[in-house]
């Protein structure tokens, strides 16, 4: 029985008032509520990752034999995103990864594709993780309803939380909201005509169609999981296929905004946060067509309940104080030259030191047993060489050693950058950068978390690495 | 082991002006310093029969021979971090000490103001993900907040007690012609100032500035065939550490290992056993109030954790019991990196001397100058000991 | 038994001679030629030409899925794939998706289809590959790649190529990328690249499935893999794998350059060309990790023969004069405007209302008098459906006809200097299509002296322009000769 077998998500720690869109421009927000805005050092990468690893919470990464990659907001066109994932989760060699891209859909396309592979054997576990980052034109209204999210399902043949009864897609050529290869922003055709001919046709045939041929109606359902790209044209069209409000997922779009290709998986998080065993569940994402899923909760679901998930991310948030952090945040103002951090990059090196860069691995020495971050071949304590056992400190917890508030380094971003030396449990230190924090409220013996963020860009690639940030309570 | 004690002297010395010197290059301040050590020892340029220069952005030795032109003699570029300077003069100590030449120079020099950015350069030979976005005050940020945080001081006491060393330094430095800055500030203004990497304010800030520093060295036997004066070596101690003692566990960022090994190494040479006592003056790496703070205490001038007492008390100002930056240190000179190790040494051999330039700022009944560099972020530490006689 | 059904391939007419980069550049020149697509392709055209060869003879309405594989999609947000099966008259009910990011992206997609069938999800899946990647001008990369598509039609009736094994690793080094932004191909200093990219991780892959199925290097008949911007990596992978020289596919180099997402699939129609029952293929391409497989040829193998393939499209081309066409093809130069006015923004509400006719050439043919008519208002924005016969005049007797796959001769035509074109003068031609119906359309892959009244013609899915203002590539069919 294929199905579900554990769900993660993410949502940035920060979220921008709609309304301060609006002051911004002296206009006005058609929707109440805010968005969430991945920070400047997040992308579609640094948020799959946590949505990933809040998903496997427990979990080995090496026994996963697939991990597939959904967004259309991937920082490479030549560069598979879901194998660096996949070696940040540190699930081997032996999998297959994909990217599936240029449509907002291309989160559930990837479910199937999971489900597809988990059926014909021999994979048993795949994690499917969609992210997105769209970035409206200033001014538009897009603007103000897109939002930036993550979410991962570990799909499997075991002990699932929710089987997936049956699957339905349709596929349809329109040009109602799209970016070209060049595009920044997201370009959209008059609004009403997207909805009637683009969003509620395809979404209402899908979902009439599969429940049609499982010969169910809108009430047989304990919630409809429904993409939506605004809280109208939702409404409108859940209220057409039947459904109750007490049905009806939320969107989400008060409190995160339109997550493009994560965004019915993020609802489909939030919706299994809250679901019992025996819930029957409708799942329907659009996006140049429709896809259509009927899941059916098992009492599984009782063991995942230790996610931080939609739930937990929500919560725990602050508010971007303006809209010109908001530009900063999403790289969509020119900063002074003097701003930017001179540095330089190299492949060679990244790869070479891949497993204390993205796997986050310091060496334990095994014959004095002191750990030291990076991996060190001989070691400080002891001196003794090449002796040493490799540990992750990615989803370890730490306290901070000493930090300092720089305004020099690169004063322009978002100062001040907040450097901290940071002492774990398992007795190693690490040196990082500290985010989504406020650089007030830092203390000596303040306990973090690691997260996995964009850095810089020199060598002309991404250059991810961890830094720290608040322990996010959620 | 054997010591260098009394082996080696310096016979002249040269600096040029520090400043942020727009209209001068590295060639420029290179001859300023080396003409006014030619002429302070005596001699000329052709009597020089091998060199060191110290810098961290030269090209080898030409660096040094191009400008002065110094007829195809050995010329060596040297690098340690913000100990280049005294590397510089280390290796040419041993250039006469074992017999190979009779007359070597040292020079140090940086050109940092070319460079259209603030700070000084962090970060080379680092990974790309560890250099990024570091900068020197950021890096001993980290100590201040460790220290505070270790003996109990509120961010606000902290930042009065190495508030201090920066208003003392200013005075000194406005009494040296040479130095950048000449500026009387007050604590209410070092304490206030904007904040460049908190907890450090911008007048904890050493400045960043250009300029050179030169010595000539011959044998301790020699010395008197060129001036009646001479300045004698007495020690030299270096301590190199991991590139990045922020990773190493056992690190109390209180104070550096480097700095107790090499003063231990220098003292050991010297034959100081109290240098609270013995030293008549010092030149320590400033670079941030707070580096001075803890080369105090790892120096041995006051006890672990209580330099706050020797501050209060005044026990380093030029009246003080033991004079500290008596020329107003990296804080006034600002850290040409290459040359501050050689400036330092300057400013001794002057007082020891008993010329230095104005006489409110010459100290009285001096013997032994000490000068310190602490290099990287920071990996290696330099003392130099000076004396103006044998034994 | 699941595998390959069918297989389609396509190369641009165009090929422009290496030594015309050396003239242009000076430095190191290169032998051999490479494929060069015309101004009015891209990875979505070339996979489209490739699907078509793929799907002659098969009827659209039994695929179940169409996967589009490329790392130069011209969208970021706007399926692909669906605008093929539009383009493709697929049924709306298919699964669809494009699979980016890697150079591998065209073998990922098929162990995806093979999944969907396995799965019993499908039945007939259609992958089809398009690239056109860049390298920047003066440099050795713009050389060596080149543009081109393939298509497989993969199933579990009347396989021609089984498949019988796969072994997939995921590798993070790159030692290529490009960036979002970015529209030339980066790259870190070649001899790592390779060493620890290429030449380490398809050999991995490779051994890895041989390992796994027990399998020797003399057992295949052919092994294709894919090769990487150095050329002579290729046949060293060989040597390491001891396969035998001879039995390796050739990538292509001299003839077509290195087609990235796409070459794998090009290499593999070109060796199931030549393929005999019993041959046992192995097939793998590399890409942040790789992908192989390990093919079983059936008999029948020998009912797929009428394609275009590679065969037929490497041997039907054209030089390009110089190297400076190929600039303003692939819009590398700012050309003056044409002093004509300018376009009118697309409408997307009339694009979308008449896509079936404009990305399907759908017409209608009469049922009274048998006429077939496609529709032809102006500009496709003003293009409205038929509904009075234009023979008859009979109202509403319509049905539907489809055009993309019929002949036509040319009955007129002009050569206009006025009109804008980006390789000038500007061929419109009126067609009498096969079996009835008439229509005015560009002509493209021609030579000026040689269209004459009368000549055959086919038609070719293509870019017509990248509308600025509305932010769309717009897509039509256009006339070419026979090709092959």
């Amino acid at each position: 029985m294929v199905g579900i077998k554990s769900y993660g998500a993410y949502i940035p720690y920060y979220r921008l008032e709609r309304s301060e869109i609006a002051k911004a421009w002296g206009g006005f927000a058609m929707n109440p509520g805010e968005k969430a805005v991945a920070n400047h050092d997040e992308d579609s990468i640094t948020m799959a990752v946590e949505a990933a690893f809040d998903c496997l919470k427990g979990m080995d990464g090496k026994g996963m034999d697939g991990l597939f990659f959904a967004s259309t907001t991937s920082p490479y066109r030549e560069k598979q995103c879901s194998s660096l994932i996949a070696t940040v989760m540190e699930m081997g060699k032996e999998i297959r990864t994909a990217d599936f891209a240029d449509c907002l859909r291309a989160g559930t396309t990837a479910i199937r594709g999971a489900i597809d592979a988990i059926r014909a054997g021999p994979a048993k576990s795949i994690v499917v993780v969609a992210a997105d980052c769209r970035l409206g034109y200033p001014y538009s209204q897009t603007e103000q309803s897109l939002g930036d999210g993550a979410a991962a399902l570990l799909l499997g043949d075991s002990n699932v939380i929710a089987t997936i009864e049956d699957c339905c897609s349709i596929s349809d050529e329109i040009t109602d909201v799209w970016r070209t290869d060049e595009d920044t922003f997201v370009r959209e055709w008059e609004d009403r005509w997207v909805i009637m001919h683009g969003y509620s046709k395809n979404v209402g045939e899908a979902v009439a169609a599969i429940m049609q041929r499982n010969g169910l109606e809108a009430k047989d359902f304990a919630k409809a999981v429904v993409y939506g790209p605004d809280p109208r044209s939702h409404g409108g069209l859940m209220r057409r296929l039947g459904f109750e409000p007490a049905q009806v997922q939320d969107t989400l779009f008060t409190g995160v905004g339109n997550t493009g290709t994560s965004s019915a998986l993020i609802m489909l998080v939030a919706t299994l946060e809250e679901a019992k065993g025996g819930d029957r569940i409708l799942l329907a994402s659009y996006g140049d067509g429709a896809d259509a899923f009927i899941l059916t909760v098992t009492e599984e679901i009782e063991k995942v309940r230790e996610r931080r998930g939609v739930k937990g991310y929500l919560a725990s948030k602050a508010p971007l104080p303006s809209y010109g952090k908001y530009l900063v945040a999403r790289r969509l103002v020119q900063l002074p030259p003097g701003a930017a951090i001179i540095g330089r990059g190299s492949a060679t090196v990244m790869w070479r030191t891949r497993d204390w860069v993205l796997g986050c691995h310091a060496s334990k020495c095994r014959r004095c047993g002191l750990v030291t971050y990076p991996i060190q071949r001989v070691c400080y304590g002891c001196q003794s060489k090449d002796d040493y056992d490799e540990i992750s400190l990615s989803q370890k917890k730490g306290k901070v050693f000493t930090f300092s508030l720089d305004n020099l380094a690169a004063a322009g971003i978002n100062p001040p950058i907040v450097q901290t030396v940071v002492d774990f449990e398992e007795g190693a230190r690490l040196y990082c950068m500290m985010t989504d924090c406020d650089p007030q409220q830092v203390k000596v013996d303040m306990p973090v978390e690691m997260t996995f963020r964009r850095l810089h860009e020199f060598g002309d690639f991404h250059n991810y690495f961890w830094k720290c940030r608040p322990i996010r309570e959620g | 082991m054997e010591s260098i004690k009394d082996k080696v002297a310096i016979v002249g010395m040269g600096c040029s002006k520090f400043g942020e010197l727009w209209d001068k290059g590295s060639d420029d301040i290179i001859i300023e310093a080396a003409y006014e050590a030619y002429e302070d020892a005596g001699i000329g340029p052709e009597e020089i029969q091998a060199a060191w220069v110290g810098t961290i952005n030269g090209m080898g030795g030409v660096t040094l021979s191009e400008p002065l032109k110094l007829n195809r003699i050995p010329v060596t570029r040297v690098e340690n971090f913000c100990a280049t300077g005294h590397e510089a003069l280390r290796n040419a100590c041993f250039g006469v000490a074992c017999g190979m030449y009779d007359i070597v120079l040292a020079l140090g020099v940086e050109k940092l103001k070319d460079a259209g950015v603030g700070g000084l350069p962090v970060g080379r030979g680092f990974h790309p993900v560890m250099e990024s976005r570091r900068t020197g005050p950021g890096t001993f940020a980290f100590i201040a907040t460790r220290y505070f945080h270790t003996y109990g001081l509120t961010p606000e006491e902290g930042k009065r007690t190495i508030g201090k060393i920066s208003v003392k330094s200013h005075h000194n430095g406005n009494l040296c012609p040479k130095a950048h800055l000449h500026r009387e500030v007050t604590l209410e203004q070092v304490v206030n100032a904007p904040l460049i990497a908190w907890p450090l304010g911008l007048f904890d800030c050493c400045g960043v500035t250009d300029g050179a520093a030169c010595a000539i060295l011959v044998r301790a036997e020699d010395a008197r065939k060129f001036r009646e004066d001479p300045i004698y070596i007495k020690g030299i101690g270096l301590s190199t550490n991991q590139i990045l003692p922020h990773f190493e566990p056992n690190f109390d960022w209180i104070g550096f290992p480097m700095n107790r090994e090499a003063a231990r190494q220098a003292y050991e040479q010297a034959g100081i056993k109290n240098p609270r006592k013995e030293i008549s003056l010092a030149e320590v790496h400033d670079c941030f109030s707070i580096t001075e703070l803890i080369n105090y205490e790892d120096l041995g001038f006051s006890p672990q954790g209580r330099a706050k007492e020797d501050i209060d008390a005044g026990s380093f100002t030029l009246e003080g019991e033991l004079p500290i930056q008596p020329d107003g240190g990296l804080k006034s000179f600002g850290h040409p990196i290459g040359a501050s190790g050689l400036r330092m040494t300057y400013e001794c051999y002057k007082q020891l001397q008993g010329k230095a330039q104005l006489p409110e700022r010459q100290l009285k009944n001096v013997k032994l100058g000490l000068s310190h560099t602490l290099g990287g972020p920071p990996q290696v530490a330099c003392v130099l000991i000076v004396g103006n006689s044998l034994g | 038994m699941i595998g390959i059904t069918s297989y389609g391939g396509y190369i641009p007419l165009h090929r422009l001679s290496r030594g015309e980069f050396l003239r242009a550049w000076g430095g190191f020149g290169m032998p051999g030629e490479r494929a060069v697509a015309n101004h009015d392709e891209d990875s979505v055209t070339m996979a489209i030409e490739s699907a078509i060869d793929c799907m002659k003879g098969i009827d659209p309405e039994k695929v179940d899925g169409l996967f589009f594989a490329t790392t130069t999609s011209p969208y970021k947000e706007r399926l692909c794939a669906s605008i093929m099966a539009t383009a493709l008259n697929m049924r709306r009910d298919i699964r669809t998706m494009d699979v980016t990011g890697t150079l591998r992206a065209g073998t990922t997609a098929i162990a995806t289809a093979l999944d969907l069938i396995k799965a019993g999800s499908a039945k007939n899946i259609l992958v089809a590959a398009g690239e056109t990647r860049l390298g920047a001008p003066g440099g050795d990369f713009e050389q060596i790649v080149g543009d081109g598509g393939a298509a497989l039609l993969l199933g579990d009736k009347g396989v021609i190529a089984s498949i019988e094994g796969s072994y997939s690793i995921s590798d993070d080094f790159s030692g290529q990328w490009r960036a979002d932004g970015d529209e030339f191909i980066r790259s870190w200093e070649d001899r790592m690249v390779y060493d620890e990219g290429y030449s380490r991780v398809l050999p991995e892959a490779i051994s890895g499935l041989m390992k796994k199925y027990n399998l020797a290097p003399g057992d295949f008949a052919k092994v294709v893999y894919d090769a990487p911007l150095d050329v002579r990596r290729h046949a060293r992978v060989a040597g390491q794998l001891k396969f035998d020289g001879a039995k390796v596919q050739d990538p292509m180099f001299m003839t077509v350059g290195i087609t990235g997402a796409a070459l794998t699939m090009m290499m593999l129609v070109a060796a199931l060309e030549e393929a005999k029952p019993g041959d046992k293929i192995l097939f793998a391409s590399y890409g942040n990790g790789a992908d192989a497989f390990y093919l079983q040829v059936t008999p029948e193998i020998k009912k797929a023969k009428e394609r275009r393939g590679i065969k037929k499209h490497l041997e039907s081309k054209r030089i390009l004069d110089n190297y400076e066409k190929y600039l303003r093809w692939r819009h590398l130069v700012t050309i003056e405007a044409a002093r004509r006015p300018e376009q009118e923004p697309t409408s997307i509400a009339a694009l979308f209302r008449d896509r079936k006719i404009i990305l399907g050439l759908w017409g209608v043919k009469c049922k009274a008098c048998g006429t077939p008519q496609y529709t032809q208002g102006g500009s496709i924005g003003s293009t409205t459906p038929i509904r009075v016969c234009v023979n008859c005049q009979a109202k509403d007797q319509f049905e539907d006809y489809c055009f993309r796959d019929k002949k036509a001769t040319i009955f007129s035509f002009t050569h206009d200097n006025l009109a804008a074109s980006v390789d000038p003068p500007s061929t419109v031609i009126v067609v009498d299509f096969d079996g009835g119906g008439r229509g005015v359309f560009d002509m493209t892959d021609r030579d000026p002296d040689e269209v004459k009244v009368g000549m055959p013609v086919e038609m070719t899915f293509r870019k017509l322009y990248h509308d600025p203002a509305r932010g769309i590539h717009n897509y039509f069919w256009k006339t070419r000769p026979i090709r092959c």
